[in-house]
């Protein structure tokens, strides 16, 4: 989707401002957003890609003015209401009404412990469906894709020229994983751009940039 | 509640503690989550994962050609092998910095970021000027962190729109031949791995 969550190239945002000795969580509830989220994925509860596109569902103004965790904690009512496995009223009275949905598993403190379960990112590879389309070197246009729904295109990105820089191998898809339409392989290849053909005659000539492309975002060039 | 209340104050934020508190309690009740092992995941993110990891990661490449060599040619493999307390997922790339090329690592679309080797994100790698303009004025951003290359240097900025993650390898500061690892690590700083640092030169550490 089109959405204010797609800041590449935007400007007014003003200046990057670096914190000296920034604590690792600003407040303790944000350590706990964090870890119900951890938590929620180990069960199974719902991709990744289904958590980024229901903050990139936030209104505008909210996305913009909440912060990092606060967006995360928005996406993870939203989810647990829309998926059936908590309700608005139970949301709103702070406990639970009714029971639970059922998960296959649940991550323990063992599994914590462990450092085996629970702390370590799954792999998003899968086995391949077909051969690559495309190798390093090959110049590959982007297309100019504009879904309602969850994508990983960038707009600033969308119907331009670049090459083929690595192919990572076969991936899970987010576009379909967000709408649970399936893991949906494809090959995921970075995709580096001058910045002329992004910004336009007066960019960086310089510069470089590269984004991560699955294999339906391109076309040959 | 009051160090919360201290650092962003404003009464909207103590709401955004108790609605946490309220869905912490109805995940709890409903046996979804496990309060104890919240805080062991927070503790962790506190005490065990973070930049120090990369920090031996890039130390070890400096030293160690072969191993540099592994960690360019597959990341998390090469991590992996080192047996960090913090497994790394599969999905680490290495690129590294040249006197003709400078890497940057940014994720306009979320915050995508390798907490397996450098911890969670800092807030403006996170925030929309730092998404916003990396990719486009990555050289003013550069500027904002008191950092100037030189005009000629390439720059090359790596949006983490999938889940590839990407590592900065920094160039080694001269002046520290024959020094350990340990010792090479103190120079290597979180925002030299994401590219929007140097490392310390070797007067700054003891």
């Amino acid at each position: 989707m089109d959405g204010v969550h797609d800041m590449g190239g935007m400007d007014g945002f003003g200046r990057v401002e670096p914190e000296s000795n920034e604590p690792v969580f600003h407040a303790p509830w944000e350590g706990r957003v964090l870890a119900m989220q951890r938590s929620l994925g180990y069960a199974g509860a719902w991709p990744i890609d289904a958590s980024r596109f229901a903050q990139e569902q936030l209104p505008p103004r909210t996305y913009l003015s909440a912060s990092y965790y606060q967006r995360w904690a928005l996406a993870m009512e939203r989810n647990l209401v829309e998926r059936g496995y908590a309700g608005a009223d139970e949301l709103s009275a702070g406990h639970a009404l009714r029971g639970g949905k059922p998960f296959a598993r649940k991550l323990t403190p063992d599994l914590v412990k462990d450092g085996k379960e629970g702390m370590t990112r799954g792999s998003f590879y899968r086995q391949a469906q077909a051969p690559a389309r495309f190798r390093p070197g090959d110049r590959v246009r982007t297309k100019n894709i504009h879904p309602p729904t969850h994508t990983r295109l960038p707009r600033y990105a969308r119907g331009r020229t670049g090459v083929i820089e690595l192919v990572h191998g076969c991936n899970v898809f987010p576009d379909t994983m967000a709408i649970d339409k399936g893991d949906n392989p494809q090959w995921l290849y970075t995709v580096a751009f001058e910045a002329k053909e992004l910004w336009g005659p007066d960019a960086d000539p310089t510069l470089k940039v590269s984004i991560d492309a699955f294999e339906p975002y391109l076309e040959p060039a | 509640m009051t160090e919360h209340d201290q650092h962003e104050g404003s009464s909207e934020l103590s709401e955004t503690q108790l609605r946490v508190r309220a869905l912490e309690t109805v995940l709890t009740e409903k046996g979804y989550i496990d309060p104890a092992a919240l805080d062991l995941i927070i503790e962790a993110y506190e005490t065990k994962i973070g930049p120090h990891t990369g920090a031996r990661v890039v130390a070890k490449a400096w030293r160690d050609p072969a191993f540099k060599r592994a960690l360019l040619d597959d990341g998390s493999k090469a991590v992996r092998a080192l047996g960090h307390e913090s497994r790394v997922g599969d999905h680490l790339v290495a690129v590294e910095n040249t006197p003709a090329r400078h890497n940057m690592v940014v994720c306009t679309l979320c915050s995508c970021y390798p907490w397996d080797v450098l911890g969670l994100p800092p807030v403006w790698y996170k925030s929309a000027p730092y998404r916003s303009r990396a990719v486009k004025d990555p050289r003013g951003v550069l500027a904002e962190f008191g950092i100037k290359l030189p005009a000629s240097t390439e720059i090359r900025v790596w949006d983490s729109t999938a889940e590839t993650r990407f590592l900065v390898l920094p160039m080694r500061p001269r002046g520290t031949e024959g020094w350990s690892e340990e010792r090479l690590a103190q120079l290597i700083t979180r925002d030299a791995m994401i590219g929007t640092g140097l490392p310390k030169r070797p007067e700054e550490v003891a």
